[in-house]
Formats: C-alpha cells, structure tokens, sequence
C-alpha cells in the first residue's frame, strides 16, 4: 500500500484545466477556490480540525461515536508512520473535500443534492439530501459523513453555535464547504466596496486555525495569488491522483532532509 | 422418462382452481407466521423513521449494507418472470406451462419487495417518497439524470408494469373460470368484473393470444435491461470491486441462475402444498435442473472474467479488493461457502439424473443457490467500499446489525406472504395455458410414436 506521498514528481498541477468535465456550472465570476496543503509543514497538531467543527456547528464526536466510526470530522489527518521502529517517523496528511472539477459524487445523487457551483466548489444542499448515501460511497476520499443523529451540543455549547452554518439534520450527507459563508461574506464585502477580493483575504477556519501555514487558501484563477503559485511547486501532488476527479486541493510533498542528501532524485 | 399425466377437463379444471376456492388449515397458520415477521419489520421501519439509521450497521466508510445486498438479490430472483414465461413461451417450451404464472406473480412480489428497500435504508425515506415518485421532470427542478439511482426505479417500474399487464393477460381466461365456478356471490361479482366479460369467443381467445406473444417480444429488451441497469448503480462508480464494465452481463446472468432456481423452489413447495401432483411432474423440475447447469456455468464464467478483469487491470485498489474478498478472514468463510453453494454442490449434483428428477434434492440445491447468490451479492457490494482507495486511515469495517437481520427476514416473509396470497385470491396455475397444451399435446400423438410434448421443442 503505497503511502500518497510516494506519488512523487506527477505534473498533476493542471488537471483540472485539461481534464474533460462535464461541469453543468461553468465558472462565471472568475473564481476557482483551492487550497494547498503543505506536507512538509503538518504538524498533526489537529488545530486545524478543532476550528472547523466549531466554526461548522459539528456535534461532539464523543468517545463512542469514534468506536462506531460515525465521528463526523470534515477535516481529519491521517497519519502514516514511515519505516520501522526506532527509525519511524510519523507522516500527517490533512484530508478534506477535495472540491474535485470532476467529482464522482456530484453525478450519483439522484436528487442533485450536491452540484458544482459557479466558484468551483462542491456544494451539499442540505435541504436536497434525501440520505441515499450514495455520495458518500462514490467519493474516494471518504470525506463526505452521513448524521446518524440529531445533533446535540451539552450546555453551554449549545450557545455557540455559527448562526452563519446550517445546524445540519439526522438523515443527510454533509462535508466540508470551504466555509462557503465565509467566502460569500468577503465577496459581498468586496462587492460593497467596489474591489476584487483580495488574495488571502478569504480563510477557511482550517487555514485560518494552522499555526505552521501549512494550509493556504485562496483561487486558482488568480496566477498571482500564493496558493497558485504554491500549487505549480515542483513537490506538488494530487491526492488519488489516477483516478482523474481534478482535486481543487494541491499537496506539497514532505521535504526530508535525511532522504533529500541520499537519493534527491527520488525524493523522501 | 416419465408419461405425463393426462387428466381431463374436468378434473384439470377442479384440481388448478382448488385451492382459490378452499380454505386449509394450513394457510391460515402460515399467513400467520408470515404476518408476525411482517409486523416485526414494520416495527423495525417504525424505529428507523423514529431512531433513523443509527439502527443499521453502516459506519464511515461503508454506508450501504445489507437492504442494498438484499435488493440486488430480489431484482435477481424477479428475472426469473421473464425467463420462464417470455423466453421460454417465444422459445416453444411446452414445459413452461405450469411454471409461468408462479414465475411471474414471484417477479411482481419480489419486485415490489425489493422496491421498498430504497425507502427504507434512505436517510429521509418520507422524502424520498416525495421527491423520486414520482420523478419530478415536469417542473424541472432538481432532476439529475446522470444519477443510477434514476435510472433504477425507470427500470423497474417498466419492468414491474410490464409483467402485471403480461400476468393479467394470461390470467383473463382463468379468472373467467374462476367466475363460472365460484358459488359465493361476492366472489362472482369480483371475478366477474377482474375478467372484463371474457366468455371464450374466438375473437377473444386470438385477442389474448396476440396480445400474450406481443407482450413476450416487447418484455424481453427489459430482461437485459433491468439487472444491466441495477449493475450500473454499482458500475458506474469508481469504487474498487465495483467498478467493472462485465457486472451487467454478469448480474443478468446471476439473475436468472437465482430467479430460475426459486421457480424451482416454489414449484416444488406448490406441488405439496396446492395437490398439484398432476401438473407439477418430474419433467418440468428436470427441464429447469438441465437449463439451469447452463444458466450457471455461464454465471461462473462471468464471475471468472470478473476477477480476472480485476487482476489484470493490476489497479492496486481492485486488486486489494479482490485480495480481500477472497484471503481475509471474514469474506474468505462467505467466498467458500458462496462458490461452494451457489455453483459446486448443486451443479455438481443436477448432472446426475436421478437428481434432477428427485423433489427433495431438487428444493434443497436451489434454495442453496439462492443462499449463495445472496452471499455473492454481498461480496460484490460491501468489499469495495470498506477498502475504498489507498488512504489507509478511512479503512472501515462493515457489521449488520439485529434490525438489518430483521428487515430481511421480514422482507423474505412479505413475499412468501404476497405470493401465498395472490394464490388464495386468483388461479395460480394457469389453467388455460395447461389445458391448452394438453390439447397441442393430444394434436402431436399423431403416427406410430407418441411423442411426448417435453421433448417437442428439441
């Protein structure tokens, strides 16, 4: 089982651009939002996670939802360990909706619960979702969670809920946004004052959360922003990237010094 | 080879309409049982609307268990109507003639059976009522039709459509009997406007017969496309295991190996239960055991190329999926026993003559082929996507849970139920139909030799 940092030196940057989709949206107001993730500067700390199930109104993922494997979690790490004890060595690789151009999920819900939205980002209509599940099937990620339960937050947790996130009901299939409130708020912003929104202007709780940067946010579209230029790095990589889906999210490859001076070629 | 029993008329007509017309003991303590299962999933149905699906085993990353095993499998077993009654009626087989009804009113109960699985395992089944049935094209607001999921209930409504009008049809003149027979006066009049006025006239008979050989040709596109369609649910996806370009050859086929083989199942049980001695006859059981070693070996065939597809894509996904179906630990008890039942055991045993021509031997192999489709089908289903892609962290297990148990026995219950039923209320043999052929069989004892009417066709 090959770890997806092994998928080294791929050209995988343009995909989205060749690859054929047959997006029902096309992208009209000059946005693409992506998100580049850094391996090299994860720390696993988790930060990232804490932020987006309070900025998200996520239920507490107790102990026994965890067991069950129904924990809701729209960003998690995984984490692999490299080589054998004492050498081993943890590797973090935060995994989110991938926002795919060509998104296996978008075609199978017979209701169009989920579509592709004009800035290229996946959308979850809740109100849609009939919970046929079959999404979060189709998605190769798995990062898409179904509510088993009526969400319910122990007082006084209650009280701060986002009243910018839908409180999601049981029955539905809900996952990672972008913090679409967040994006549609600095665009309204911008439009009021009469400006284009401005590179990095827009965080997702997650990049806002990283105490290392190791997640930036910000469109694609743009060449001049940080995370375009990020996303054309010589460590860039898609996650599962055979499988064609034109992930929106860019990784940047570990940079292991150790690994670097014995074999640069190949890389960790 | 065994003479078939000719009877005449009279008797014919006393012993096929028998059973619509009395009341044994044993139906009632059967629907009673039946009924008990039934409620028992209704009230699991009720929980689930209350508790929602926390009640099943799905867990991150499996989200669809056992209801979707069990749908794919009564689609399968509802192919054997067409087989049977279309098929065979277009292919000449005299032996059919008993057999069709039984295998059509099994497809209508197993299809409206399986159709109730999309409800129940939906996360917002009162939504789902809502918003897929029906579809909503007219106003155009959310129709995704890219979504399999849209293309299924098409499929099996036209499918379902399509074998009431095919069994309704068949039934005209039999209920018109039925009509003739019945002494209670409620029942006349229900026969009596169920038979739309049919009194025998030549223009009626050739209306019906038309009408019955449309109905077979126009039927059999959909034989190819309702389990083809059924295959794309899972065909269409990237999903390791899942996604394969031979499952819809390979799902028709393992449709009709498990359909036919609960044709078999319910015809022997038919033959003690209704005294249907005289109609049901070890020929019949012989012709469905020979056809059937062809059905399944050709089923194997398509599970070879199945696996062999996923070794030589050498897709490291489809390959770990494959490894996992057949090496590891749970699949590999469910792989053996699936292979050993669903084609060794009763393969093996229906080339034997005495087999074939033997009730009890021919009950057990095919309710053991149906054991093993329904494990085939689990095997198809729940793999893949419980080791979807190389993120090892997602890996998930998938456990049923009691309540899933409990919907599929109740399920099972609802069509034994359904089809028990159907049979009280309306002639379960087609009694036309069998007069019909004993008339084509007495035209054909014409010479020296007496041929008998099972072997015409070859």
């Amino acid at each position: 089982m090959a770890s997806a940092t092994d998928t080294a030196e791929l050209p995988v940057v343009a995909a989205a651009a060749t690859l054929p989709t047959d997006d029902p949206h096309p992208e009209t107001d000059g946005h693409r939002w992506g998100m580049v993730i850094d391996g090299d500067k994860c720390t696993g700390c988790q930060a990232c996670v804490v932020a987006c199930q309070s900025e998200n109104n996520l239920a507490l993922n107790e102990e026994n939802r965890v067991i069950e494997r129904r924990a809701k979690t729209w960003i998690r790490i995984e984490r692999y360990w490299e080589g054998e004890w004492p050498n081993a060595k943890a590797r973090f690789l935060p995994v989110l909706c991938q926002h795919c151009g060509n998104a296996p999920c978008e075609t199978v819900c017979p209701v169009w619960a989920t579509y592709h939205n004009p800035d290229g980002l996946n959308v979850q209509v809740y109100n849609r979702c009939i919970g046929t599940r079959f999404c979060a099937n189709a998605c190769p990620y798995s990062v898409r969670y179904f509510n088993f339960w009526e969400p319910e937050w122990p007082s006084p947790m209650d009280r701060q809920l986002n009243p910018d996130v839908t409180v999601r009901t049981k029955g539905i299939v809900e996952k990672c946004t972008f913090c679409i409130h967040r994006i549609n708020r600095t665009k309204r912003q911008a439009d009021r004052d009469g400006r284009p929104v401005a590179d990095g202007e827009v965080e997702p709780a997650c990049v806002q959360a990283c105490p290392t940067t190791a997640l930036v946010f910000g469109d694609l579209n743009d060449s001049e922003s940080k995370v375009s230029e990020l996303s054309h790095s010589k460590r860039a990589y898609s996650l599962l990237d055979a499988l064609g889906t034109a992930p929106a999210i860019t990784y940047l490859k570990k940079v292991d010094p150790s690994h670097v001076d014995e074999h640069e070629e190949h890389g960790h | 080879m065994q003479e078939p029993v000719t009877v005449d008329r009279e008797t014919a007509n006393r012993e096929l309409l028998d059973f619509v017309f009395s009341w044994p003991k044993w139906f009632f303590a059967t629907t009673g049982l039946l009924g008990g299962v039934i409620t028992l999933g209704l009230i699991i149905f009720l929980l689930l609307m209350i508790f929602g699906l926390q009640l099943f085993g799905y867990a991150h990353p499996v989200y669809w268990g056992f209801p979707v095993v069990n749908f794919v499998f009564w689609i399968g077993v509802s192919h054997a109507g067409i087989m049977v009654s279309a098929i065979l009626r277009l292919a000449q087989a005299e032996w059919r003639r008993p057999v069709t009804r039984a295998a059509e009113v099994l497809t209508i109960f197993s299809l409206m059976t399986a159709m109730t699985f999309p409800i129940i395992h939906s996360g917002r089944p009162w939504r789902t009522l809502y918003w897929e049935f029906p579809y909503d094209w007219m106003r155009g607001i959310w129709p995704n039709p890219r979504s399999p999921l849209v293309w299924d209930p098409a499929a099996i409504f036209t499918y379902l459509t399509s074998t009431v009008m095919f069994v309704y049809i068949a039934l005209l003149p039999d209920l018109a009997l039925a009509r003739d027979r019945v002494k209670n006066p409620i029942g006349k009049a229900v026969y009596g406007v169920l038979s739309l006025g049919f009194r025998g006239t030549t223009r009626q008979w050739r209306i019906q017969a038309i009408a019955g050989i449309l109905l077979s040709a126009l039927i059999l596109p959909i034989f190819v496309s309702v389990h083809s369609i059924v295959s794309w649910d899972f065909a269409v996806t990237i999903i390791p295991g899942w996604h394969n370009t031979v499952f819809a050859p390979y799902f028709v086929i393992g449709a009709v190996h498990s359909g036919v083989s609960a044709v078999v199942t319910v015809m022997i049980v038919m033959r003690y239960a209704f005294g249907l001695k005289n109609f049901i006859t070890k020929d019949h059981i012989d012709s469905l055991a020979r056809l059937l070693i062809i059905v399944a070996t050709v089923w194997l065939f398509f599970f070879m190329l199945d696996f062999m597809f996923g070794l030589y894509g050498t897709e490291p996904a489809e390959v770990d999926t494959w490894q996992r179906r057949l090496m590891e630990p749970p699949w590999t008890a469910i792989a053996i026993i699936f292979i050993i039942t669903g084609y060794i055991i009763p393969v093996g045993l229906w080339l034997f003559r005495r087999v074939r021509r033997n009730f009890f031997l021919m009950f057990v192999t095919t309710v053991l082929v149906n054991i093993g489709m329904w494990l085939e089908r689990y095997m198809i289903v729940i793999p893949g996507l419980e080791r979807k892609s190389n993120l090892t962290f997602q890996y998930g297990d998938y456990l049923p849970s009691a309540a899933e148990f409990g919907i599929i026995a109740a399920q099972l219950a609802l069509v034994i139920a359904g089809f028990l039923v159907f049979s009280k209320l309306l002639p379960i043999m087609p009694a036309a139909d069998i007069k019909e052929g004993q008339i084509l069989r007495d035209e054909i004892k014409v010479g020296r030799a007496r041929v008998p009417a099972t072997m015409r066709e070859a």
